[in-house]
């Protein structure tokens, strides 16, 4: 986790989509869905990023494979060991940064062109991306689908002939077949039957192990979440509540919010007695997210001063790898101990 | 499975719906009737010795039969003739109003649907206002302006026709420009021109057909009303809607009723076999149906 090995870096990322009003398309307001968010990914791991529906994560995601543009901050990544910022580099340097980074959607029966032959839909990505000659291209893709398991010779058939699972093995050998460096997996199972989810997910660690991909992997199943990252950031109305190493996230989770979180996942022993923290009220809406801690109006602990002033995401004292923001965050630590 | 391994299987969806078509008895029947017209009128020297605006004025108003196995005209014109040459024109005419409205309907729709904004609020404008015009108001303007002929005739069936490719074109952008495959194509950086009319655009061409053949089936017919009032093809002309022309007293009419029968006969038929095999097109590339 040294700094050379940050492969991307989220500073102050801001996304805010208007609120129009009247015939004159007047803006009356913004929904905040990505807040002010710093992070930083490492070169070779998984960062999970968790919340509820509507929290920002598939937004954030959309901003770092810029198919959404952020309204401010800045994306530092790395090429080669110097640190650019994405959104200010020139068009051409941008479309040399596409492939990069790349994307797995949630949804495999619309990521595919229901037209398209699977080699239609993979061609001329690789076409515009690299020098190869047509049989050079094929063979590429006849070893793209046979590294996701699927016959080669399946690169002649239309998506409507392919299964669910089949279809987001054969979207995530499109995303590879520019040979990205980061790829950003939206939901890549939750549309998927749960017999086929680790099917999906183990040919997903696979290919990280093999060629050495750096995920952002973006769900709501905390479980999948569990089995894939090394850390996972927990996000709710578009800021980020704690980041953390896995383990230490799953063994002692500091954020009320990440408590409540946590506790929602489903334990298979009926004898396990756990306590169910059930959050009151509905997440706030975006577009007027409360003053000072996000998560004040929901939070059984909250005082005065979260009320006021919005806690910053800082390390723990003890463990530096563990970020939360919280004003609590210490007493809380030291209560749930080491 | 281990024999099948070396071979190729290869699809496609549209060979897959020619067979899904070749079911279809009304769209093949449909295809039947535009294809024996249609050959007729392109083969019509081979059909008949006449020419269908030689004056014969030794056969004026005969009766069917012999010679002219439909009748003559009161100037003795060879209504046989006049049919399968008029045929040409009409269905040209048809044709080309409904493959330039296709055209330019696809163009404008495409554009409006994929990036909607003002650009699109202008054109839908645009759109209601021509269609909310009354038709004949503006064939008697557009005539005005722009005279007598078949090649304005054609203009201003251009101009009415791209309205219903437009709205179906940009209502299928909208839909399929939220697609997640769309949004894979831009994080791969492909240029928004090769993403609109190589990856969303076949995806509406099933119903842009359908309205090709519809158009097609409305011109022909308006093209027929328009000259039956004078207001389209020059009456020197031989289209079918000229032939009919022809018959326009109410005498002729009970007196020489092959006149209208023959052209109006030829309309109907090419009309409703165009409109089966525009409703068959319909039920085949329709993804529902299946």
């Amino acid at each position: 986790m040294t700094e050379s090995n940050v492969l991307l870096e989220l500073n102050n990322i801001k996304k805010y989509f208007p609120i129009t009003a009247g015939i004159f398309r007047r803006e009356v307001g913004a929904v905040r869905a990505v807040d002010d968010i710093s992070l930083r990914v490492y070169r070779g791991e998984t960062l999970g990023l968790v919340g509820e529906s509507g929290c920002g994560k598939t937004t954030l995601g959309k901003c770092v494979v810029r198919l959404l543009e952020p309204n401010s901050g800045s994306m530092q990544y790395n090429f080669g060991g110097e640190m650019r910022d994405l959104l200010s580099l020139n068009a051409q340097e941008s479309f040399a940064a596409r492939r990069k980074i790349q994307m797995v959607f949630q949804d495999p029966y619309s990521s595919l062109n229901p037209m398209k032959t699977i080699y239609q839909s993979f061609d001329e990505p690789i076409r515009i991306h690299s020098d190869r000659n047509k049989e050079e291209r094929r063979e590429l893709i006849a070893r793209l689908l046979e590294a996701v398991n699927l016959h080669p010779e399946y690169m002649y058939r239309y998506p409507h002939e392919f299964s669910g699972g089949q279809r987001q093995r054969i979207c995530i050998a499109r995303a590879l077949c520019v040979d990205p460096e980061l790829v950003v997996c939206d939901e890549p199972v939750s549309a998927l039957d749960v017999s086929i989810q680790a099917q999906v997910l183990n040919q997903m660690k696979d290919l990280q192990e093999k060629l050495g991909l750096t995920y952002i992997f973006i769900a709501h199943d905390l479980s999948v979440v569990e089995y894939m990252s090394d850390r996972i950031a927990v996000m709710y109305l578009g800021q980020v509540l704690e980041l953390a190493p896995a383990r230490s996230l799953y063994d002692r989770h500091i954020h009320p919010y990440t408590q409540a979180l946590l506790s929602a996942v489903p334990v298979p022993d009926i004898r396990a007695k756990r306590e169910r923290i059930i959050l009151e009220g509905d997440v706030p809406s975006p577009a007027d997210p409360p003053q000072g801690c996000r998560f004040h109006t929901r939070c059984q602990y909250c005082h005065a001063r979260c009320v006021e002033e919005m806690p910053k995401l800082e390390p723990l004292a003890a463990d530096p790898e563990h970020f939360v923001a919280c004003h609590l965050a210490e007493e809380r630590f030291a209560a749930v101990g080491t | 499975m281990s024999e099948n391994k070396k071979k190729i299987v290869k699809s496609s969806l549209a060979k897959e719906n020619f067979y899904k078509l070749l079911h279809n008895r009304l769209a093949v029947l449909g295809f039947m009737l535009m294809f024996v017209i249609l050959m007729a009128c392109i083969l019509a020297p081979l059909l008949t010795p006449h020419s269908p605006t030689d004056l014969n004025l030794r056969h004026m108003g005969k009766p069917p039969g012999g010679e002219h196995p439909f009748g003559t005209d009161k100037l003795g014109r060879d209504v046989f003739a006049r049919v399968l040459y008029g045929g040409r024109i009409s269905i040209a005419i048809g044709l080309s109003g409904a493959l330039g409205g296709m055209i330019l309907g696809v163009i404008i729709g495409s554009f409006c649907g994929y990036y909607g904004g003002w650009l699109d609020a202008i054109f839908v404008k645009i759109a209601e206002l021509v269609s909310v015009f009354p038709q004949l108001l503006l064939v008697m303007v557009m005539r005005v302006i722009l005279g007598e002929g078949i090649k304005n005739l054609i203009i201003i069936f251009v101009f009415t026709g791209w309205i219903a490719t437009f709205r179906l074109v940009r209502g299928r952008f909208f839909s399929l420009r939220e697609e997640s495959f769309v949004e894979a194509c831009r994080a791969f950086g492909i240029r928004s021109s090769s993403i609109v009319f190589r990856h969303i655009l076949p995806n509406c061409l099933g119903p842009v057909i359908v309205q090709l053949t519809l158009n097609t089936a409305g011109f022909i017919l308006q093209e027929a009303a328009l000259s039956f009032i004078g207001m389209g093809v020059p009456s020197g002309t031989p289209t079918w809607g000229n032939t009919i022309n022809a018959a326009k007293e109410l005498l002729n009419i009970t007196n020489y009723p092959w006149l209208w029968v023959a052209p109006g006969l030829a309309i109907a038929f090419f009309v409703l076999g165009v409109n089966f095999f525009g409703d068959g097109l319909r039920d085949v590339l329709d993804p529902k149906q299946q």
